[in-house]
């Protein structure tokens, strides 16, 4: 980190011309440069990282102490009191960051904190909801090994458990009859604790105890086609109806759960670091260096050469060197509202009208595929889901607009993390790729199924119902757009999902102005690192 | 006087009234000599009475259909009697079999045998590849027991036997309607010794079977078919392989035998001696004797074209249509002797109806078509030619088969050709049973053995009629044309005989081809038949809501791992680096050892290596247990075989999992079934010792446990389903109603196929890499400390 950096340049919107060079897409396990037509075609650059905070410990022990509407957490530390610390999990962020992971560096305060007013019971739950179980490995990385070995053995530190009928209650109901769910652990505590990292807008707030630490129960509630159509977009909080029903949840909470004492963080969208062979991937292409330039070609040379298991290690033992641009902690909501300001001010890109066309390169990873694959639902999602809904407004493709998306969308699953995803796949999309009619048919039967329910329970297997959700996170984008082209993709699967293949970036153009008239205009989402459109 | 009337009170016994030539006779006499009485000599059948078999082979045949329309209802055309009341009150079914002396009659078989005024005896082994002992019983034995039966029952009914023209042996030029014995050619042998030969040559050729070598090498065979299927189904198939291995020696030596007397085969050679002992056994029996040649279908009665069975030429002419047979041997200019059924059937009722011409010595008559109206060789080639060419069959892909053109090869070049195909089909089908394959690799064996069938068969045409095709000989039929001109003239018209009636290029594509493609039931028109349709057929069966329990395999069929595989990962999953190394060394060291002793006998391998778990602590285990779920079985597992398991379970079907594998290794799968049953391991002091509590269920084990599984349920095995993966599997495969090879190895893939399972390829999901060899992840304390 060095002490004099310039100043972080905002994002912003590059109208493509004759000068412009070709555009990088990621393209999951590796990159395409396309050139994009000029004169009708934009790039939308996100801002670049902001500065992060120097020394995060003391503004870690600085939050604790100085709480946003909350008495300071030493205060609420007594002892014979049960504690519960909840903690963001193997989905946040992306990519997981070098060590120490700022899970560990709050974890460490708060025990200090505890053991220092005497709290002797301590429960440590990676709250994940209906996401699979962390691996050893994977909670050592994130709580540090020192925490790990002083609670995990005794049983205090460990993945919460959505499906154990005894770990489970209902706190109530809200006024729109949504049930709220949450572990029987935290909903004993007499305070729980939870250790948030915000990488995007949608991200914290009360989702990090309504849904975090609850089942599907209580998820049903806003996890469904109606809420998600609703949500405009659900990265947008004055227009999400996910983020409403997440927060009539926390109201329930507030009155008959236990008392919550949130800290959130932001990190800035270093992703890739400032040197090293992927920092290329943070620059605008105009700005390559002769030496980015050697050495973008070399990656693609060499990934071209890697066989495809060691290619895909080498994307996932990269470790981003995040900063911490933020710590809050206190009243959930007043804390989130602080929160939200930094996700902002480092995403929010303005952005002027629609265009007919999006394109986006999707990379190698998506929340739901840390150490794992990137299967063709997850490639759905990450499209559809994720960067379509990265938008405040409106969508930067109209209406009836066609969405195109480069990833090469291999027939290809995780048998242990992803098994009701395989029979999603070759058994529901095979019936059918609409939304509702998947909700009225499939849902129940995939979120009650015995044997899913074992290997969330004891695998590391996402939860049976969880593919659905990724089909509904989509079905927002799949209402809106006139049509979805992949570029790339295995064209079995990419059928399958109800899309259409293309070869190459020009003939997926070719097709889109069958739906969208000829000379389109198209944006292009340089995503990642992360950005937010802000359409006016 | 007319042959009805001739005919009319007489009661009219038949052998072999169940064969094409027998149940032609048996409706003509029906139809055309209304008062005639029939007794029809049927051997009894394994588990039907004579009326059944009767009603069912002769009645029943589609031969009736012209005369049961004639007929009509019975009740609305007046005066006529129905065909089923007819059959009762005409016709009489006893048992009996020319095969054994005294033709096994009953009291009141012989009475009513005693009352015939006339028998014809069509029963006979007429496979040209019969074994010799079983066509001496029947065709040179058969005329002979029944005239001596008549002796001893001192009735002299008028006796008509079938024989055939071949009786004349191998040989050009004319062979007139004369007793061998009066031929120049005639060959002086013994018919005693001949039979007396022939029986102690099946007691010499069983005898050798049963030499220590010989059932060394059934064994070898049987284990090279099915491989580890266990001792039961091992020692079924060995004895299988003997008495076939008999048989097809007694075959070859009624060929050798034949030919060394200069007959074609082993059916002219016992019907030309069966010819003579009738001759010198007939005493005052009046005896007739009807030769035809090669019969084959119906010129017109009851219906042109009609035929019964799929025995004769029409074989050779499929495979030729199939392009399977592409030359086949033969002089063009030489005749092709074929009679159409009915003129052999009116024949026998004229020769009947006209009585012994001289009651002192034997008659002969001829029915052959050679020298009165011959088909040549090159003929009809040209015409079957011709005719498939503009009706061709089709193949699977629904392509038109064309056929070859014959260059009238010697046999030999045709022989020697077919060789070559089979030794290199032989050498490629040896060498992919040896290889490891699975799944559709391995049904490319299928295929090989397909083919090689196919060539085999080819090959016993050649053999077979390849005699026949160059046999010279011209058959007289002087009597016939006679016997035919003394009919009245309505006679001629309905029971005439006389081959120059037939029109043979009317008769070859209109009449013959048609019937026997319509009976072969071959692919006629180009739509592509579908082999998907019938796997999904098979499937739905499969996954019917009428099954009641799926048995399943782990390994390789769940799975694609094995218990080596699990013992590695367990074995390594607390080892440093140094120590995998050298685990990962020895196991490859020993595993041409492992793999030889699994191929020998399953369950000796696997208590052979459960060995290695001695000593390994029962709780430490079963902490891995769940981790070596999620780390190796469902890394190697098959989605679509988990969801086939759900699928079963989800239509109320019991499933049960039954494997050699280890409790430790099955336990985090008992969620998935309903049961499992496995090998489980003996504890002592929290150890396990390395001995097994039970025998493993592999191989007829595991059938056992299923049968007793099932009982114990109350559930039917007939509607039940087991997925398995190799042939030693068949014992359990077996078992069941529906059987579904999933991956199969080579042996069971060929099995399959020929049985026509259910056969499943489910393949692991695509994505994480493979491991030669499974070792557990490096445990996280060891790694932190690099």
């Amino acid at each position: 980190m060095s002490k004099n950096r310039p100043n972080p340049r905002p994002g912003f919107v590059l109208e493509v011309d004759r000068q412009t060079p070709p555009i990088l897409f990621h393209h999951g396990e590796g990159f395409r440069m396309e050139k994009l037509p000029v004169g009708r075609s934009r790039v939308i650059y996100p801002p670049e990282p902001l500065h992060g905070i120097k020394d995060p410990d003391a503004a870690i022990a600085d939050a604790l102490a100085n709480p946003i509407d909350d008495d300071p957490l030493a205060e609420l530390m007594k002892p014979g009191m049960k504690l519960t610390i909840a903690f963001d999990d193997i989905s946040l962020p992306l990519p997981p960051m070098q060590r120490p992971d700022i899970r560990q560096r709050i974890i460490e305060q708060v025990l200090d904190l505890a053991a220092a007013g005497g709290v002797d019971d301590v429960h440590i739950i990676a709250a994940l909801c209906l996401h699979r179980r962390m691996t050893e490995n994977e909670l050592r990385h994130a709580v540090g090994d020192r925490v790990y070995e002083a609670f995990a053995p005794y049983g205090q530190l460990y993945n919460h458990d959505a499906e154990d009928p005894e770990g489970m209650v209902i706190l109530g109901t809200t006024k729109h009859d949504e049930i709220v769910q949450m572990s029987k652990r935290a909903a004993e505590s007499d305070l729980v604790v939870y250790v948030n990292i915000n990488l995007v807008s949608m991200d914290g707030g009360w989702k990090s105890t309504a849904t975090g630490l609850s089942g599907y129960q209580g998820v049903r509630a806003h996890h469904n086609v109606k809420t998600m159509r609703h949500s405009k977009s659900f990265m947008d909080q004055d227009a999400s109806e996910l983020h409403r029903s997440n927060w009539r949840q926390g109201e329930v909470i507030k009155k008959s759960g236990p008392r919550i004492f949130q800290i959130e963080t932001t990190v800035n969208t270093n992703a890739f670091g400032s040197d090293g062979p992927m920092s290329t991937l943070q620059k605008r292409e105009w700005e390559w260096t002769a030496r980015d330039r050697a050495t973008f070609a070399g990656m693609q040379a060499g990934l071209k050469l890697m066989p495809s298991g060691a290619k895909h290690k080498a994307f996932h033992n990269w470790k981003a060197p995040y900063e911490m641009t933020s710590v809050q902690a206190g009243e959930v909501e007043a804390v989130h509202k602080k929160t939200t300001e930094m996700v902002y001010k480092q995403h929010m890109v303005p952005v002027e009208g629609q265009t007919d066309i999006v394109t986006m390169g999707l990379p190698y990873l998506s929340p739901y595929n840390v150490n794992s694959i990137m299967n063709p639902i997850l490639v759905t999602v990450q499209g559809l889901g994720y960067f379509f809904n990265l938008y405040r407004g409106k969508p930067v493709v109209r209406e009836g607009g066609v969405l195109i998306m480069s990833h090469p969308t291999p027939w290809e699953f995780h048998p242990v993390h992803h098994p009701s995803y395989i029979d999603f796949f070759e058994q529901v999309l095979a019936d059918t790729t609409d939304p509702i009619e998947i909700e009225k048919k499939y849902e129940k039967q995939y979120a009650e199924d015995e044997w899913y329910r074992h290997l969330y329970r004891t695998s590391y297997a996402y939860h049976g119902v969880h593919p659905f959700y990724m089909w509904y996170w989509a079905s927002h984008a799949m209402e809106y757009l006139g049509g979805v082209i992949v570029v790339g993709g295995d064209p079995k699967a990419v059928r399958r999902l109800g899309f259409k293949p293309a070869t190459t970036l020009n003939d997926a153009l070719e097709m889109a102005s069958d739906v969208v008239g000829p000379a389109p205009t198209l944006t292009h989402i340089h995503n990642p690192p992360i950005f937010m459109a802000d359409v006016q | 006087m007319s042959v009805s009337k001739k005919l009319a009170g007489k009661r009219i016994a038949i052998t072999g009234s169940t064969g094409f030539l027998g149940t032609a006779l048996v409706e003509r006499l029906m139809r055309c000599v209304p008062d005639c009485e029939l007794v029809l000599l049927v051997r009894p059948g394994r588990r039907s009475t004579v009326e059944q078999r009767a009603r069912r082979e002769i009645f029943r045949n589609d031969v009736f259909h012209r005369w049961m329309e004639e007929l009509g209802d019975g009740d609305r055309k007046a005066g006529a009697e129905p065909f089923w009341a007819q059959v009762e009150r005409r016709v009489q079914v006893i048992p009996g079999d020319v095969g054994t002396d005294g033709l096994a009659l009953n009291d009141e078989g012989r009475e009513i045998m005693s009352s015939c005024d006339i028998v014809i005896h069509s029963a006979a082994t007429v496979s040209f590849d019969a074994a010799l002992d079983l066509a001496v019983e029947v065709n040179l034995l058969g005329a002979t027991r029944i005239v001596e039966t008549l002796q001893d029952l001192e009735v002299t009914p008028h006796f008509v036997g079938v024989s055939t023209c071949y009786v004349a042996g191998n040989r050009r030029g004319d062979a007139p309607e004369q007793l061998l014995t009066d031929s120049p050619f005639h060959i002086d042998v013994n018919w005693k010794s001949e039979v007396a030969a022939a029986r102690r040559t099946r007691s010499d050729f069983d005898a050798e079977s049963r030499a220590a070598d010989r059932l060394e090498e059934f064994r070898a065979r049987a284990r090279h078919e099915l491989g580890a299927a266990g001792t039961p189904l091992l020692s079924q198939k060995t004895e299988q392989l003997r008495q076939r291995w008999v048989s097809e020696q007694l075959v070859e030596a009624g060929r050798a035998r034949a030919a060394s007397l200069g007959w074609p085969d082993a059916y002219a050679y016992t019907k030309a001696l069966g010819e003579r002992a009738l001759v010198e056994s007939r005493g005052n029996v009046p005896v007739s004797i009807v030769r035809p040649s090669i019969i084959e279908s119906a010129w017109a009665e009851p219906v042109p074209g009609w035929i019964k069975g799929f025995r004769m030429a029409e074989p050779i002419l499929i495979s030729y249509a199939q392009g399977l047979l592409k030359e086949f041997p033969g002089v063009p200019e030489g005749v092709v002797d074929v009679i159409p059924v009915d003129l052999v059937v009116a024949a026998i009722i004229d020769v009947a109806a006209r009585g012994p011409e001289d009651p002192e010595t034997v008659d002969i008559t001829q029915v052959a078509s050679g020298t009165r109206n011959p088909l040549h060789y090159r003929q009809l080639v040209d015409l079957v030619n011709g005719w498939f060419t503009e009706n061709p069959l089709y193949d699977k892909k629904g392509q038109p088969i064309a056929v070859a053109k014959f260059s009238f090869p010697g046999r030999g070049a045709v022989e020697r050709q077919l060789d070559r195909a089979h030794k290199s089909l032989d050498r490629a089908d040896r060498t992919l049973k040896r290889l490891p394959l699975r799944g559709k690799q391995a049904m490319l064996n299928a295929q090989v053995e397909d083919q090689k069938d196919q060539v085999e068969r080819a090959m016993g045409y050649v053999k077979i009629y390849g005699a026949y095709a160059e046999c010279e000989a011209l058959y007289g039929v002087d009597n016939l044309v006679e016997l035919h001109d003394n009919l009245t003239k309505k006679d001629q018209a309905e029971l005439g005989c006389d081959p120059a009636i037939v029109d043979w290029a009317q008769y070859v594509t209109q009449i013959h081809l048609p019937s026997v493609v319509h009976h072969a039931r071959v692919k006629t028109t180009p739509t592509r038949s579908d082999p998907d349709d019938r796997e999904n057929r098979t499937r739905k069966k499969v996954l019917s809501p009428d099954r009641q329990l799926a048995a399943f395999d782990l390994e390789n069929t769940i799975i694609a791992s094995n218990v080596v595989f699990s013992y590695a990962w367990l074995a390594t999953r607390n080892m440093g680096p140094a120590d995998r190394v050298k685990f990962a060394l020895k196991t490859f060291g020993e595993a041409p050892a492992l793999l030889a002793l699994d191929s020998r006998d399953r369950t000796d391998f696997l208590r052979h290596f459960y060995r290695r778990y001695d000593g390994a602590s029962v709780a430490q285990m079963e902490k891995l247990g769940s981790e070596l779920l999620a780390d190796h079985i469902l890394t190697k597992a098959y989605p679509a075989a988990v969801r086939r398991v759900r699928e079963h379970r989800a239509l109320g079907h019991r499933t049960v999992l039954i494997t050699g594998a280890l409790n430790i290794v099955v336990d985090p799968l008992r969620p998935l079934f309903d049961d499992v049953v496995c090998t489980e391991m003996s504890v002592r002091n929290n150890r396990y010792t390395g001995e097994l509590l039970s025998v493993p269920p592999t191989g007829e084990v595991r059938a056992a446990e299923l049968r007793r599984y099932a009982a114990e349920h109350g559930f039917d095995l007939g509607e039940s389903v087991a997925y398995a993966d190799s042939s030693s599997d068949l014992p359990l495969l077996d078992a069941v109603g529906y059987p579904v090879a999933v991956n199969p190895e080579t042996r069971l893939a060929s099995i399959a196929t020929k049985r026509g399972w259910l056969i499943e390829n489910f393949t692991k999901a695509e994505g994480p890499t493979n491991r030669i060899l499974p070792l557990g992840p490096l445990p996280a304390y060891k790694k932190s400390r690099k």
